[in-house]
Order: structure tokens, then sequence, then C-alpha cells
């Protein structure tokens, strides 16, 4: 066997003879190129000609599209092209999607957060793609002394059925990109669609399937070092003092450095840095309260029953409406904090050099990596790049740029080009966690069971504004308080998928239920008569779409044949949120003594769905994750230090817990209005209602698994 | 630290690394095949799954030094042009949401159906749910895996 001494200086790898034979020189450390670097030649279109900011097409026919929006798993690389492909009337089958950079003169809102990039862009895209055929169509007239008018273009191609010419979009890119851009441009009738609400696939499905280098943690680069960063372990530590002498002692390693509360311990590899930060002694002080669960469920009671509340909607007289009630219901719900858990742990490359910063990573919002990356190095924000890797989930944990603010202090500190690794331990104890919450619902009835009375209290741990004062039933009810409490807490917290309403949504539309029965009604019919009367008599502003909640809730109906099955539990939900509208039939099957949750139905009205396959995978996805947080996620606390750090204690629905979901689309032709996150709200509600019909045992705490109801099923 | 030798997707490699440096380590930080995933490191999520030997195994704990003269397949290894029948039924059932987990799963599926070709729905769902996806792409993965069996020959 010959043995290949490489020339790296990072010698430890050596390169054998293949066992068949065969010599493999296909990787080495020494040249750039054999890296792996990230996929997403953002250069690779540099020869086409450039349309706009969204696309180019080169002589080869090839239409690059470039997708600004980070990609998280909601499909906004396929989609966004798609639009673009579609007013462009491109070939599919010749387009090119690319992950654009971070680049705010060319992109406005290069955000993935708050299911508003295909709102956000919708026309935008539609323009840039239309823009470019008109260039192309006019080009082809002028080319061949023709009317514009009696040009088409299909596939990728221009027209003139009169004389028989044709020409490809490639042959007259240059001649296009000559011609001045119009002030106004035609968009397509939305009837003539042919790639918008088909099925396209992922687009970048062959580089996941074998393996690419895609994501943020996949980004290597000659001379890079790797940092782990020990963070305090508990909420309201500070640190006082660090002996670091037995880890630089420790193979692999370069240097342990201290920023803030951080400290962050320097190697050549992964292991080897994860190793050496176990030997690092930290001392640490309180600098808050160390909070334990128990301290929460204590403030909640304090807060609900005393706390000073902020009003944030008030109708009528509700003190009067309780006091003249036929009938009250009172519950309260509450929800734990929970980690976000992306399978891509947090992770960022910076490199600090004397002319600028290179950031490369997953993160939800590019240009808050780069505003903090600025600051801490004095540089001015256009001396700082991003390039932006797809991402191993986002769930809103990456709308935080604290793991780029890492990676740029520890690369300023280093002189180096540096990685931070989070491990999952990091990631799940590291915070900015969805807040927990409590609510307190009260609901008047008067003796023909109308709801004439609602109060609503939220109290949250670092929530803010625990309510969405003007959502449903808000306008529907003629005597409504809205208020809420929050509790500073030294616990970091920040949006989680749909945030406020992944527990808000549970918590109002499981009460609903409980009001519906105390009523003696069918909880859709009740909640279609509180539409009806926030239509015909509004409490009221009114800030929802009531028709296109109305039309969710009775397509979900009718689809899942409300009420007319025979050993079947369901129940029932509906939210709006983010702009767009579902409603959810849980189904619940009693096997052997054990409730089970068999099936999921949804009716969403999302607006024009752009990608079938995506969307559909979008709200199924949206219903397991809603669904496997109610039933199992906990993050609890003792100290101020979080008691689950991996999934051996924080438990995620696996495969053999979901349920079959079967999924409705409104078809109402309204421009697109979101579906990132609003699945998830309503799923939730829609099993804990199913569950009780099956139990009769409300399920008010999240996680549903520990309620009493399931505590000796498994 | 120790010099290691490794057979990986029928390729040999040598590398100095401590012993008990997780195979998945080695293969991202060493030999540049970061096809292979980190999620947890405890062998909770299935992210880094391979084969060593034809078995589905968790890279992520599986110090270097045991794999021995094992014959190591990772995603990048699982055929040539990427059209092994799980990669093909991922491709055609468009699996992916985000695609983290996704090597992780096909190792895995893979693995599963050179045993089993011929699984029943149920033995689908209890080897796939060693396998995290936080996305929730469960009803294609399952719907995948079954395509899968029913062209593997």
């Amino acid at each position: 066997m010959q043995t290949l001494e490489q020339t790296s200086r990072r010698n430890f790898l050596k390169i054998a003879a293949t066992a068949s034979g065969g010599l493999f020189l296909g990787f080495s450390w020494s040249g750039a190129a054999a890296l792996p670097g990230i996929v997403n030649p953002e250069s690779a279109a540099a020869s086409a000609i450039n349309f706009n900011s969204f696309l180019t097409i080169g002589t080869d026919n090839i239409v690059t599209i470039f997708s600004p929006n980070p990609e998280i798993g909601q499909g906004i690389k396929t989609a966004f092209p798609m639009i673009v492909a579609e007013e462009l009337d491109a070939d599919w089958k010749q387009v090119k999607t690319v992950q654009a950079n971070l680049d705010t003169n060319k992109y406005e809102r290069q955000v993935t957060g708050g299911s508003g990039a295909v709102p956000h862009s919708w026309e935008r895209l539609r323009k840039a793609g239309a823009t470019a055929r008109y260039l192309l169509v006019e080009a082809a007239a002028k080319r061949w002394n023709v009317a514009s008018s009696e040009i088409t273009t299909e596939k990728g191609k221009v027209f003139h059925k009169a004389s028989g010419k044709s020409a490809t979009y490639g042959e007259l890119a240059g001649d296009a990109s000559k011609i001045s851009i119009p002030k106004e441009i035609k968009l397509k009738d939305e009837k003539n669609f042919t790639l918008i609400g088909q099925s396209v696939r992922n687009v970048d499905n062959q580089n996941i399937i074998t393996g690419k280098p895609l994501f943020g943690l996949d980004f290597y680069r000659e001379g890079m070092l790797f940092a782990l960063i020990q963070r305090p372990k508990a909420f309201g530590l500070k640190l006082k003092s660090v002996d670091s002498t037995e880890a630089k002692k420790m193979p692999g390693i370069v240097d342990v450095v201290t920023f803030e509360n951080s400290v962050a311990v320097v190697g050549k590899s992964t292991w080897q840095v994860k190793k050496a930060r176990e030997l690092v002694k930290i001392e640490y002080e309180k600098e808050f309260d160390l909070e334990s669960s128990a301290d929460h469920n204590r403030i909640f009671k304090q807060l609900l029953d005393g706390g000073e509340a902020t009003v944030r909607r008030k109708n009528g007289d509700v003190d009067s409406a309780f006091k003249n009630a036929a009938k009250i219901v009172t519950a309260e719900y509450q929800c734990p904090f929970l980690p976000h858990s992306p399978l891509e742990p947090m992770n960022f490359f910076a490199h600090v050099r004397e002319d600028g910063v290179e950031l490369v990573g997953p993160t939800q919002t590019p240009d808050r990596a780069r505003t903090e990356a600025a600051k801490i190095t004095g540089f001015p924000p256009e001396k700082v790049t991003v390039e932006i890797t797809r991402q191993g989930g986002g769930f809103g944990r990456r709308l935080s740029a604290d793991y780029a603010i890492e990676a740029t202090h520890v690369s300023k500190l280093m002189k180096a080009p540096v990685k931070v690794v989070w491990t999952r331990e990091d990631d799940m104890t590291g915070g900015t966690y969805r807040p927990a919450v409590r609510y307190r619902f009260e609901a008047a009835l008067d003796k023909t069971g109308q709801l004439v009375g609602y109060k609503l209290r939220g109290v949250g741990m670092n929530a803010g504004n625990p309510t969405r004062e003007d959502n449903f039933p808000s306008g529907a009810v003629d005597n409504l308080l809205i208020d809420s409490v929050d509790h500073k807490s030294p616990i970091t917290t920040g949006p989680w998928r749909a945030p406020i309403t992944n527990f808000l949504a549970y918590a109002e539309q499981s009460f609903l239920d409980e009001v519906a029965e105390a009523a003696g009604k069918d909880p859709i019919q009740f909640r279609l008569e509180l539409l009806e009367k926030a239509k015909k008599a509004p409490a009221g502003e009114v800030k929802y779409d009531i028709d296109r909640m109305i039309a969710v809730i009775k397509l979900a109906a009718e689809k899942s044949n409300w009420g007319k099955k025979k050993g079947v539990h369901q129940g029932f939900s509906v939210y709006f949120s983010h702009r767009s509208y579902v409603a959810q039939v849980g189904e619940v099957v009693v096997e052997k003594g054990k409730p089970v949750l068999k099936n999921m139905i949804a009716a969403v009205d999302c607006g024009i769905v752009i990608n079938k396959s995506g969307s559909l995978q979008q709200v199924r996805g949206g219903i397991v994750d809603g669904i496997g947080h109610a039933m199992y996620g906990n993050l609890t606390f003792k100290d101020g230090a979080p008691d689950q750090n991996n999934f051996n204690g924080f438990r995620l629905i696996r495969m053999n817990e979901i349920p079959e979901v079967d999924v409705h689309f409104v078809d109402n032709g309204i421009s697109p209005t979101g579906l990132g996150e609003p699945a998830l709200p309503p799923a939730g509600a829609a099993a804990a209602n199913a569950f009780y019909k099956a139990t009769k045992k409300r399920l008010r705490n999240q996680p549903f698994m520990e309620e009493e109801v399931f505590k000796n099923i498994s | 630290m120790a010099l290691i030798k490794l057979q990986i997707n029928n390729r040999s490699y040598e590398t100095d690394v401590a012993e008990d440096t997780p195979l998945l380590w080695v293969l991202r930080d060493n030999l540049g095949l970061v096809g292979t995933k980190f999620g947890c490191g405890i062998a909770q999520c299935g992210a880094c799954t391979v084969h060593v030997d034809g078995e589905a195994v968790r890279s992520c704990v599986l110090p270097v030094s045991a794999v021995g003269k094992g014959k190591v397949t990772t995603i990048e290894g699982l055929s040539e042009k990427g059209d092994h029948p799980v990669q093909k039924a991922w491709e055609e059932i468009d699996v992916p949401q985000c695609g983290y987990c996704q090597a992780g799963q096909i190792m895995t599926a893979a693995a599963f159906l050179k045993k089993n070709p011929k699984p029943t729905d149920a033995q689908i769902v209890e080897t796939m749910s060693g396998n995290l996806c936080r996305c929730g792409t469960y009803h294609r993965i399952r719907e995948a895996v079954k395509s899968a069996a029913s062209k593997t020959k």
C-alpha cells in the first residue's frame, strides 16, 4: 500500500491508495478548491446577462434566479424562483436557483420570519420576471422587425407565429439588455399561470440527498479555527474568573479567550475543542435571581391575581356583563418554555480581517448579523459581507444574531478565521426560548347561551404581550377585556415559529371549546354564530377577514365529515395568524383503552398556493410541529439552569407518533398571505379538543403527556 | 493522537487523530466528508447515520478507533450518481424540507431495505422512528421508504 504524505500544514491527513488499487487524490486540505466550500455559486452566473437583481440569462439559455431570503426549510428557494419564472415564461428545466448573499442595495427584507417573504415579494418577483420577458419580446420584435404584440413566449423561447420565427431567451439576452426598462409592466392574468400552483420539487434535493456541503456547519476554510464557547450554565450568572491552564495544554488547542460572559476554546478541530472545554475552570457569580420552574408557577399565579396589567383591548362593559351572566366559564391554560431545536445546531463563520469582515452561516436575519459585526469591529456595515448558507431549520432561533456575534468576537480576538460551533447541549441550554405563559380566560354567557362577556389575561416570562388582542373572538363579543402582565426573567426568550400564537391559539381555541360546551352548542356552530355576530354587529374594530375565516371553518367541517363519524372523537380549532387562515379537525380513536390522535384535517387559506408540493409539506410539517410540541415539549428549570439539555431529556415527535394529515387549500385567487407558520397554531387545540371528546378530560397544560390522563400511557 | 486507517466509500484513508474522536468528526473535520451531519452527539437524532459493514450506525458516538477494518459508507458513497433507489425515492417524493436530517434518514433506510427488502408498514415506521426530522417530513419519508422498497430487487 502506497502512502502519500500531504504537503498541507494540516499534515495529520494522509491519503492512501484505495483497496481496489486506484489512487484517491480527490481531497486535499492544501487546495482551496477541494475544501468543502458551500454549494452556493453566486458567481457562477457572472458571465450571463444581468436583467435585474433577481435574474440573469446566459447565452446557454440558463436562467439564473437569485433567491434573497434565507432558506430554512420553508421552501422559499424553490417558491421565489417559481414566481419569477412564471412571469418570465422560463423553461423550469433551464432555471438555476442561487441563494443570494446579503445585499441591501439589491434586495429588501432579506429576512425569514413572520411568514412574510412571499406576501412581501410577490409583486416584486412577478415584476422582475415580467420585465425581463418584456425586454426579450421587444428585442425579438426589433430583430425580426415585427410588432411586439404579435410575439408570444413559452418555455424560454420567443415566437412569431405568423412568420414561423423563433429564438431562445439566450439568443436574445444580449439585445434585450440594451432595451430600456418600461415604467409600467403588465402582469399575467393569474388564470394563465402554468408553473405557480404546480408541484415543483425542492431545488436543492439533489445536493441534499447526495450529501453536498450546503449548511453553515459544512463550511470549512483553510486555516480556519474551531471554537466552542462556554456560556454561563444558568441564567442569572455572570463570569467571575477563568482558569484555562489545563485546557490550553490539550492537543490542538490554540488559545482560550474571554469576552463578555463567554469563554471560547479555540483549536484545530471540533472534538479537540470540545474535550478541552471540559477542562476550563470557570467561576461564576450571581447577577440576577436563579429561577426555577416552581418559581415561575408561583409568579404566574401572582401576576394573574394581582399583577399590574397592561390593557390591550377593551370593548363594552365587562363588569356588568359578568354580573348579569347566566353562566360563567373560567379556565387557565399554561405552556412551558421551549427550545427551537433546529437539527443543525447554531454555528457561524467569521473572519475579521484588516480590511473588513467576512461572515458565512445560517441566519434568518443576515442584516442583523452584519450590523452587529460592524458594531463589534468598528467597520462600516458595507465592509461586512454575509454569505447566507442553507439552514438546518430555524423556527425563529436564527432570528437572533448571538452566535454570529460570538464568531465575530472570537475571530477578532484570534485574528484568524473562526467557526463557532454549538453542541446540542449548548443549543438547548443556551437560551432565546419560546417564553412560558399562562392564561386566564373568563366567559360570560346569557341565558340563551350567547357569549356576552370575555376576559383574557395573559402572563408570561419575557413574553412581551402574550395576547393577540385583535384576533378572534375580539370583534364578536360586546363586552371584552384583554390584558397582560410580563415578568422580566433572566431566562432569554425570542420568537419561536408562530410567536405567541403557537401557544395562544391552543389556549384560546381550547377554551372556546369549553365555552361552546357550556352554552350547549356544537363547537363549529358556536364559532360560526360568533363570526356572524362580528359581521352584523361588530364590537369594536374587526381586524381579521370574517369571510375567509368562515370559509376555512366550513371547508374543514365538510372535509372531516364533522360530527358524522362513528367511533371517532373530533376536535375543532381555527386560527388566523400571519395573514392566513387555518381550520383543523383532530380525530382521536380509543385503541385498547388509549386515546390516539389518528388524523388531522386542515383547511388552509393562504391565498394563491405557489408550490403545491412545498405548501402541502409546509402544512403537514407545521401540524406535526404543533402536535409534537403540544404533546411532548417541555423545558423546565432548576436554579436558572434548564433540566433538559439534549434529545434524551427533551422529547421531539417521531414518526411512530404522527397523525395522518389531510390538507385542503382554499382556492380564492387572493395574493399569497404566507404559509411558514399559520398551520401550526391551531394544531394543539384541535388535538386537545379531540382528546377531550374521547376522555372527558380537558388538557389545560402543555405538554399533554404530563397531564393526568396521559400519565399512565407511554 | 494515533494514526488511524479507515476504509470509507471504497477508498483508504489515514489520519492522525485522538483515538476517542467520534467517526463523525473525523469524517467532517479531517476528511472533508461533510454529508454526515451533527445533530445531537448522543445517538438520539440519527443525523450522523453511516454504514459500517452494512450496518446503520450512529457515527457521533462511535470512536474512530472502534471502526477497525470495518468498511464505512457515508451518504457521499451510497451511490456513484445519487441514484440509489432510496435517493431516487427521496427525490421523486420530494421529501426534504430543510434537508439537514435527510442524509441520516437515507442511510438508515438504505441499510434497512438491504436487510429487509419487503418490509411491512409497521417495520418501516419502527425503523425510521429512530431518526428525528424537525421539519416534520415523516409522512413523505415513510412514503419514500415504501416506494424504494417496491423498487428494490
